[in-house]
């Protein structure tokens, strides 16, 4: 970098704005625009057959949280809205867990192959990435249902006599959750692993570690921007994610996903639509922050 | 790649004459349309159909007022004509533009929806009611309470299927009321009697064709045809229809306003309702279509389908669901929100 002839400082700005024009413009057209939509969507009032009244209202807004009564007219608490929308964070928050627990020996296995077979086996990771997120949860569908694959075998090996009923319940869903974002968390955790110098390892264990120490002391210490990363990167989607708990769980409770999507079709309630996903926004934003304020931190002390 | 860039183009050039006979955009729910039924269409005309597909009547809805799609035809079910008709979406018909309009059976000429048939022309119709196992359980199956008071031998076993108007249509009936109805006491014991019923459910899913067949599910609430497509795979599968009564409906094409493609449409639509064609209709989705003269095209499994046939003394229980005022549709949202939550 040393070598770089400095340009005047003035002329170096002035084309590097130039040069990021076009995606700034892009992000501020297509990423921030249809957000402002939702945003004013959110404070105007439903139409009788969807779509929304150019009236200015903060009903749906009021609906987010107090709800009135339909029988008795008196005001409670939205909790339907806040049962689902806590139904979708525990989800999340479980999928990251299993996707950590799964994902960090995984990610620790594939870094200490030789080269050859850590790019063989990152290229098998991504290979669920080739086909779409439907086929996928289907597939794990046709694995568990009652006369599915697993159980089939089961039967046939006679371990048991009649089908275990895995499908339709949480731990369907969870199984399929964590299947569909693990990628998300290996890549990053294996990117920061393959970086870990092993020596440390070593040293470690030469200073009278034992091998949980080592791991929670050392390794855990070194690689925790990657799992933070993993974290984010599977914590997100999963929080939006109602496909996947719809198909595997039977759909008998709505996610914040679903919900919304009601608000849009059957409900006929668009800005309570808007003014829920609003909410989502301001979840995945902060848990955002809260990311990048935690890196800044540990990048700073180290 | 100059040559592979030029024969692109030819290719790009001869596709484009091919299609300058005329095309036509179809926008209809998703595995509805019988592809024989264009294809043959598309031979007899050289009008080139593309199809776009929904799953939904406020999809539909939605998207047509974006506008945009360039469609030309719709499919919406008889309690969103109206909604389309108020919106000016749709276009009134000329009807001598369309001979085979005499074809329209009698009893869905005179529709509350659409009398005299001057916005839309008949495509499917059907009911929903209940498809059991007969393996599973053998008592009365023309009941809601399948799903509403599952008996013993289907606790967790029944699937409902998550379609807002059609479950809660079915609950208010059950417990004495109407369909689409104001009346909180009404809504009160219907929201009651799901809320009773639902720790009883396996699922609330749709794709149940399959999850019939393959014994996945063993008793559901869904539409006949489909019903009808599941027992053709597992002859346990049985359907019946609540006496307390069901929801009748019966999806319709018409022509919307901002329609390009106008004579095309007016070609199809005079297409399908050439009895022959409309059996092609029926054959493939499985539901009766509407067209008299029909029948002795349809294939042979279906004339005497229990699914088709309503039977004389369930006939009376079978209701066509009117659009909703805004305000039960709130009562049925706020509803079927607490049933979901």
């Amino acid at each position: 970098m040393a070598t770089v002839k400095p340009k005047p400082a003035a002329k170096t700005e002035r084309s590097t704005w130039l040069l990021t024009a076009p995606a700034l413009v892009l992000l501020t057209v297509a990423a921030t625009g249809p957000l402002f939509i939702m945003l004013i969507y959110s404070f105007l009032e439903p139409g009788q057959y969807g779509n929304v009244v150019w009236k200015f209202s903060t009903k749906a807004w009021f609906n987010v949280i107090l709800q009135r009564d339909i029988f008795d007219g008196t005001l409670t608490w939205a909790d339907a809205h806040l049962t689902i929308l806590w139904r979708s964070v525990k989800l999340a928050m479980t999928t990251t867990v299993f996707a950590v627990l799964v994902g960090f020996p995984t990610a620790w296995f594939i870094a200490t192959r030789t080269p050859r077979m850590r790019l063989f086996m990152l290229f098998l990771i991504t290979i669920p990435f080739w086909t779409n997120l439907l086929i996928r949860t289907f597939a794990i569908n046709q694995i568990i249902r009652n006369e599915g694959v697993l159980n089939s075998f089961l039967l046939w090996i006679g371990v048991i006599d009649a089908p275990i009923q895995i499908i339709y319940s949480d731990f369907a869903v969870f199984l399929g959750m964590t299947y569909v974002y693990l990628p998300l968390m290996v890549l990053p955790l294996y990117a920061a692993i393959d970086r870990f110098d092993m020596r440390l390892l070593e040293a470690a264990y030469d200073l009278y570690a034992n091998r949980w120490q080592a791991l929670r002391r050392v390794v855990l210490p070194i690689v925790k921007p990657g799992l933070i990363a993993g974290s984010i990167l599977v914590f997100i989607p999963a929080l939006g994610a109602y496909v996947t708990p719809r198909i595997l769980g039977g759909g008998r409770n709505m996610m914040i996903g679903n919900f919304i999507d009601l608000q849009f079709g059957q409900g006929r309630n668009w800005p309570l639509g808007a003014a829920l996903s609003v909410i989502l926004l301001i979840f995945v934003t902060s848990m955002l922050i809260l990311y990048v304020r935690f890196v800044n931190r540990s990048t700073d002390n180290g | 790649m100059k040559r592979l860039l030029s024969t692109a183009a030819l290719l790009l050039a001869s596709t484009s004459f091919a299609f300058a006979e005329g095309e036509l955009q179809l926008f209809n729910w998703g595995d509805y349309t019988n592809p024989e039924l264009l294809k043959k269409f598309e031979d007899e005309t050289g009008i080139k159909v593309t199809l776009t597909d929904y799953d939904s009547n406020d999809t539909a809805l939605a998207k047509v007022e974006a506008g945009g799609g360039g469609y030309d035809l719709v499919v919406p079910s008889a309690n969103y004509v109206q909604i389309y008709v108020t919106k000016g979406l749709i276009q009134e018909l000329d009807l001598s533009r369309l001979p085979n309009h005499a074809n329209i059976a009698p009893e869905w000429m005179e529709v509350p929806w659409d009398p005299g048939r001057h916005y839309t022309v008949p495509w499917q119709w059907g009911s929903v009611g209940m498809a059991v196992n007969s393996d599973a359980f053998s008592g009365d199956i023309n009941t809601s309470a399948i799903f509403l008071d599952p008996p013993e031998e289907l606790v967790g076993k029944v699937n409902v299927h998550p379609e807002m108007n059609d479950v809660l249509s079915l609950a208010l009936m059950y417990v004495g009321g109407e369909a689409c109805t104001e009346d909180t006491e009404m809504l009160k014991k219907a929201r009651d009697k799901l809320l009773e019923a639902k720790p009883k459910w396996q699922s609330m899913d749709y794709g149940m064709t399959t999850k019939l067949a393959t014994n996945d599910v063993m008793a559901s609430s869904y539409w006949n045809g489909a019903v009808f497509r599941a027992r053709l795979q597992n002859d346990k599968v049985q359907f019946g229809y609540p006496k307390e009564g069901f929801p009748l409906w019966m999806d319709s094409v018409a022509l919307l306003s901002d329609a390009t493609n106008v004579d095309e449409a007016y070609q199809f639509l005079n297409f399908i309702m050439e009895p022959e064609n409309a059996a092609l209709i029926s054959a493939f989705a499985r539901y009766a279509n509407g067209i008299s003269g029909s029948d002795p095209f349809m294939p042979e499994d279906m004339s005497d389908a229990p699914e088709i046939l309503i039977p004389q003394e369930f006939k009376a229980a079978g209701k066509f669901l009117p659009t909703c005022s805004a305000k039960a549709q709130e009562y049925y949202t706020a509803i079927w929100t607490e049933l979901l939550k």
